[in-house]
């Protein structure tokens, strides 16, 4: 944040002249902000896409952001502080979320989620010193396959505590994570519980039956 | 029952605008474009009795028809945060079959005089987002968006917006408020948004599967559509199974087939030498019901009829395996989690129930602290600008009133197995130290 207290509203807000802002970053939101009739609109879709090149919602994140929208960083802040998704603390290189709502949970979610912890080596909401940020999160919409994580977008399940460790594993190796269990790759249900649970690459089929 | 929604919806590509069209897709389109007036889109809108399938069921050709008249900016905007817990159809939608709900907003822009449109989807859906994103720029590559389309000098934009991972932005008035770069809190009722809504202007705010819904309503018919389901609960619903069943997952239904075909039919039932215990109608904000009401249809009224919901269809199954006091909590925890904190009755009693449950949980508790639970929710429902606060109040006082001898037998059997506290875990529990630092 700027470090002075503002005398004025209008030196409240960073100075392009004064922030050094990557001209992708700025070119997205300056088109972002021209969609809407009103540029606040932009807000949460330009803080995010600053925390997707910062790694996390940083004060020179959100000053570079503040300054291309002309915009106060305390409301911006203010703004980003109510949602889940921006991480106002540094953050890792590589996000788990790991549902633990209600259907999750009637599956397992907690004793998979005991695992990541262990797995990762934090515990819920932290980071690792490999740059895994693990947290808990409330229904992520895809309990067809619960218990389930996004890791970076991706859904993956049903877990069980071995593809807990599978699933860290797999991140460490830099590759695709759990291939088999991503729900990007699945049928809708009909399709599959008709096919025993298995359909292509995706295989449900051990979990048939429940927990 | 032919599927209207999930018809060809495991199709290779259907996302894409080629498959799209080569089975159908953007008929209705252009020829409501070519031959019919808004006016009468919305009266076959109103003639299907299509209700909300978001949540709150209300008809919506009849909420397209409050939007004003004139010549204005009106907004559409999609509500595709999709965050009650257990549902999870709309993002099968938009995964396999965007353009299906693209068009659906097309026409329905068209019958209430909206040149704007907006997608809010919740981030947390950032692959179906980027499907959106895809999918909106193919359409407008054709002319399906944007000004005059097709010639027909009706004119809309699409914008597809992306939350960032908050519940209450799937009320609709904090929606709106989301959507103008602001806290998601909720708004007063009155004025509706149909009146005063996004930027103050005329707004229609509809869920994707009701959206999704609007080209078939225009091929067959309102009158048609009607047809299917029941009197009150027209058409065919998404129905998102959960929780301790053998086959979870998205189900097309008629609306009004039973409780009991769903669960135990398509949903398989639950595993093996397990029984029902208890189900959620509608997500996780719908009371508790019994194996006692498993007979019973499932469409709006029968829901409500029996003293729940029929919500965002969403049922999640709970067995005889699972304890109802850990569901209360979890469910307890997710509203407190959620609230925004705008209203003083949800704010500080979905965090006041949640202690109380979680002491019930660790053996704290006593029976009283049930009543006292009860007496929380009876002060919330009702008395907030929105319903979130009803919406943990509901479902945990059910289950507290549906339940009360396991409640009872959980505090008792947990008191019992709590060792005597030594002074220092005690003071550590109690947080005394913290107190005595003040």
């Amino acid at each position: 944040m700027t470090t002075q207290p503002a005398k004025r509203f209008e030196d409240a807000i960073p100075q392009l002249a004064d922030v050094d802002v990557p001209a992708e970053l700025q070119t997205w939101i300056e088109q972002r902000m021209a969609m809407y009739p009103d540029k606040k609109s932009a807000i949460i879709p330009c803080l995010m896409a600053a925390q997707k090149l910062h790694g996390w919602l940083s004060p020179e994140a959100v000053d570079q952001v503040a300054a291309v929208m002309k915009l106060t960083p305390a409301r911006l802040v203010s703004v980003a502080s109510f949602y889940d998704m921006f991480e106002l603390k540094p953050s890792g290189d590589r996000t788990i979320y790991m549902c633990t709502n209600i259907s999750c949970m009637l599956r397992g979610a907690d004793a998979v989620m005991a695992e990541l912890e262990k797995e990762v080596g934090v515990k819920n909401g932290g980071v690792s010193d490999d740059g895994i940020f693990l947290r808990s999160f409330e229904c992520l919409g895809a309990c067809d396959i619960a218990p389930m994580a996004s890791v970076d977008g991706e859904f993956v399940g049903p877990l069980t505590v071995e593809d807990a460790k599978q699933l860290v594993a797999d991140i460490r190796a830099g590759g695709e994570v759990l291939p088999s269990k991503q729900l990007s790759k699945r049928p809708v249900s009909a399709t599959l519980w008709q096919n025993g649970g298995k359909v292509g690459d995706y295989d449900i089929s051990e979990h048939v039956g429940g927990k | 029952m032919d599927e209207l929604l999930f018809h060809n919806i495991d199709e290779p590509a259907l996302s894409t605008i080629d498959v799209y069209e080569a089975r159908g897709g953007y008929g209705q389109l252009r020829r409501v474009l070519a031959d019919l007036s808004p006016d009468q889109v919305l009266e076959e809108l109103q003639a299907s009795s299509v209700r909300g399938r978001g949540g709150a069921g209300f008809p919506m050709g009849t909420k397209a028809s409050f939007l004003p008249k004139g010549d204005m900016d009106k907004y559409l905007c999609c509500n595709a945060d999709e965050s009650e817990p257990g549902t999870f159809k709309d993002r099968e939608l938009m995964q396999k079959n965007p353009h299906q709900l693209i068009e659906g907003m097309i026409i329905a822009s068209y019958a209430a005089g909206i040149n704007k449109a907006f997608i809010y989807i919740r981030g947390e859906y950032e692959q179906q987002a980027d499907i959106l994103d895809a999918a909106v720029a193919e359409a407008y590559n054709k002319g399906y968006l944007g000004e005059n389309i097709l010639g027909s000098g009706f004119s809309v934009s699409l914008v597809v917006h992306r939350g960032a991972g908050a519940y209450i932005c799937g009320e609709e008035t904090a929606l709106l408020d989301s959507l103008e770069g602001k806290r998601g809190n909720p708004r007063l009722k009155p004025p509706f948004p149909a009146n005063a809504g996004l930027f103050q202007g005329p707004t229609l705010i509809n869920n994707v599967e009701t959206l999704s819904n609007v080209s078939h309503i225009m091929k067959m018919g309102g009158a048609e559509y009607a047809k299917i389901g029941t009197e009150k609960s027209t058409g065919t619903k998404l129905v998102s199974v959960s929780g301790c069943v053998q086959k979870p997952g998205n189900y097309e239904i008629e609306l009004g087939m039973s409780s009991r075909e769903i669960i135990e039919g398509l949903a398989g039932g639950p595993p093996e030498g397990r029984t029902i215990k208890a189900w959620f109608p509608g997500g996780s904000s719908s009371p508790v019901l019994t194996p006692a009401e498993l007979d019973l249809p499932y469409d709006f009224d029968s829901m409500a009829g029996a003293g729940s919901m029929l919500g965002s269809g969403a049922i999640m199954v709970i067995d005889d395996s699972v304890s109802i006091v850990d569901v209360a909590l979890r469910t307890a925890k997710f509203y407190k989690h959620e609230s925004c904190g705008k209203c003083t009755p949800c704010r500080e009693g979905t965090s006041w129930t949640v202690k109380m449950l979680q002491r019930v949980e660790d053996g704290l508790a006593t029976p009283m602290d049930l009543d006292i639970i009860e007496s929380v929710c009876d002060q919330i429902m009702g008395n907030c600008l929105c319903v979130l606060g009803d919406a943990m109040a509901m479902p945990v006082s059910s289950m507290v009133k549906k339940f009360r001898p396991e409640f009872e037998t959980h505090i008792e059997a947990a008191r019992a197995a709590r060792t005597p506290l030594d002074e220092a875990t005690l003071a550590d529990e109690l947080d005394l130290k913290e107190l005595a630092a003040h």
